[in-house]
């Protein structure tokens, strides 16, 4: 079985336009996976595919991950002109401050292909692709025309996270009902304030129904004066 | 009221909102009336709260969309907001009919994971409990497929009697028949008696009486054969692409055990065989679970011959503080449905960033409306009954 870097060189000559990373696994497992670009990721799982010496006809498993924008907070080292007083008189004098910084480092939706070779009986080679970000740049292409088997598994990751794949058969919900609006799987998805049929509210739970249910009422109060 | 076909089409694929069930569809492509069916979720023969939308000509099937999703609760976001440890009596949940395999494969990724060791004792119990997991699920499935056919009662209860002898040797060592919460990364959780080892001895010495029995009782039944022979035929190719796993991979010819393949715990030391089906219909699924019933009786002779002594859990393995260093693994094992991986990432945290759950009984349902496709609608039970699915694990 080639390794990654193999894998790598060999895709990168048999689709030249395809850019593939990879990316590092730290733990034991040592599971190192390609990070393809989504404009030639098709190309490229037909080349895993159809390749003699990899054969990797076995889509095995199809995972979302969420990450969401990270805020990092580091330490810079800065160097500033401070007005001083030194032995008396006022002084202009150079300083290195230590200072707190943030910056927002972009959050993405990422999908991790688990690939196996029936034929050839080896395995996993894991791939993923990365979305723009979590909100409107949300397309990936479906591996579906490739392996059937992501039919079903891509389903799963657009309904729970909400990942468009394009080339996709039939892309509906599959766990979660038509209708339903938000991507439960989503790190920063909240529960829907819906206490109407919470039995035996109470303490916080009971606090927030009390809510609910005075804006519910208030704005069914809305609605009546409305309507005459 | 009527629809076209491609009216129809439109709302199965976009919408996939049904239309009152029962309704008559005109399909100007085969100029005959088309019914739209739904069947479940409360159908005594879909193993739970599964609905199939099925449209019908005549009595063939022209179109068929599975809907699940009734027993969902976001086990995997529960996996995420529990500790590593947390999740072991949830993964009895996912097949509730094969708990210990699921505590195996959750262990052996997290196993994978953290680069842990299983002590050698730890190995085989491990292994025996999953083989007679094997042994009650295929049991169970047969039973329940011919209870589908129509004969109802005999086949199955003889294989519940069967099956009731297994689940009281989980019930002995685990304290429960059916949520063992068995397992732990490193071993296992309470050691087995002597006695224990010696009941299922008793129980496995009993076993091959009870194949035969089974077989005879059945495999040439003419029923069966003319109901079962040249249905739901799955092509191998097919099978293959769409990620189809286990017995039903077998039973289409394609040899892929991943007891085999990936020689997970000590199964390299064993010697036994991979039944293989040559047509893929029904008839072959279920043949093919009585043949690896034979083989895991087989392993289980080799395994309890010697059981080596020494402790069930590694005494180094972390169990308080459990905090695996940033990184992800993917470990699968052949579960009695097929393959059961689960695919973690740790962020250096106490609980998983991800937890996925690769369920066999959800990607083998992905042909399901291929198979069929053109038989009618009494064959659909038949199928969907040989693939074995449990919504526990479909629905997660």
């Amino acid at each position: 079985m080639k390794t990654v870097e193999e894998i790598k060189a060999a895709i990168e000559a048999a689709v030249p336009s395809a850019s593939v990373e990879i990316v590092q696994n730290p733990a034991p497992s040592a599971q190192h996976s390609l990070l393809l670009k989504a404009e030639t990721a098709v190309a490229v799982a037909k080349f895993l595919r159809d390749d003699a010496e990899l054969a990797l006809d076995f889509l095995s498993n199809v995972t979302g991950v969420d990450w969401p924008d990270k805020e990092i907070t580091e330490k810079v080292k800065v160097t500033k002109m401070v007005t001083k007083t030194v032995e008396g008189t006022e002084q202009q004098v150079e300083e290195t401050v230590e200072e707190t910084r943030k910056r927002v480092e972009p959050g993405y939706l990422e999908v991790v292909y688990h690939l196996y070779s029936m034929t050839k009986k080896h395995g996993p080679v894991v791939f993923r692709m990365r979305t723009g970000n979590r909100a409107d740049d949300v397309k990936l292409p479906s591996m579906t025309p490739v392996w059937r088997s992501a039919e079903y598994q891509e389903r799963e990751v657009f309904d729970l996270y909400g990942v468009e794949f394009v080339g996709h058969p039939d892309l509906r919900r599959i766990l979660m009902w038509e209708g339903f609006k938000d991507h439960p799987m989503r790190r920063d998805y909240v529960e829907p304030d819906d206490f109407e049929y919470e039995p035996t509210a109470h303490d916080e739970v009971l606090k927030r129904a009390q809510a609910h249910q005075a804006a519910a009422a208030a704005a069914a109060e809305g609605q009546k004066g409305a309507a005459q | 009221m009527t629809l076209s076909a491609a009216e129809f089409g439109a709302r199965q694929h976009a919408g996939g909102k049904a239309l009152p069930e029962g309704r008559m569809v005109i399909d100007p492509e085969s100029g005959g009336d088309l019914l739209e069916v739904s069947m479940g979720p409360h159908h005594p023969s879909t193993h739970g709260v599964f609905r199939m939308d099925v449209a019908l000509d005549g009595e063939r099937i022209v179109r068929l969309k599975p809907v699940f999703g009734y027993l969902h609760r976001n086990h995997e976001k529960l996996g995420e907001e529990h500790s590593y440890l947390a999740s072991m009596p949830y993964t009895d949940r996912l097949d509730y009919i094969c708990s210990l395999t699921n505590n195996w494969a959750y262990a052996l990724a997290v196993e994978k994971l953290v680069g842990q060791e299983v002590p050698e004792r730890a190995e085989y119990l491990r292994l025996i409990v999953g083989e007679l997991t094997r042994m009650q699920n295929h049991i169970l499935s047969v039973g329940f497929l011919i209870q589908d056919m129509g004969a109802s009662g005999t086949p199955l209860m003889y294989g519940f009697r069967e099956r009731e002898k297994i689940l009281d040797l989980f019930e002995a060592l685990t304290g429960s028949r059916m949520m063992c919460n068995y397992m732990r990364f490193g071993g296992c959780r309470v050691d087995a008696t002597p006695e224990w080892l010696d009941g299922v001895r008793k129980v496995v010495a009993g076993m091959p009486a009870f194949a035969d029995e089974f077989e005879r009782l059945l495999c040439t039944n003419e029923i069966l054969m003319a109901r079962t022979q040249g249905v739901g035929v799955l092509r191998p190719e097919l099978a293959v692409s769409a990620g189809v796993t286990g017995p039903a991979l077998r039973a289409s010819g394609v040899n892929y055990d991943i007891r085999k393949v990936d020689r997970y715990g000590i199964y390299d030391r064993f010697d036994f065989k991979v039944p293989l089906g040559e047509h893929g219909d029904v008839y072959d699924r279920f043949m093919i679970r009585l043949l690896e019933l034979r083989q895991s009786i087989r392993i289980l002779e080799q395994a309890l011959k010697d059981v080596p002594g020494g402790p069930v859990m590694d005494p180094k393995a972390k169990i308080r503080n459990f905090r695996p260093k940033p990184g992800e693994a993917y470990g699968r094992i052949e579960a009695p449905k097929g393959e059961l991986g689960f695919y973690l990432i740790s962020d250096g945290t106490g609980n998983p960033y991800r937890y996925r759950v690769r369920p066999p009984s959800f990607v083998n349902l992905t042909v399901l409306e291929d198979m069929c496709l053109g038989y009618s609608v009494a064959d659909v039970v038949l199928i969907l009954g040989s693939i074995d699915i449990v919504l526990g694990e479909v629905d997660r």
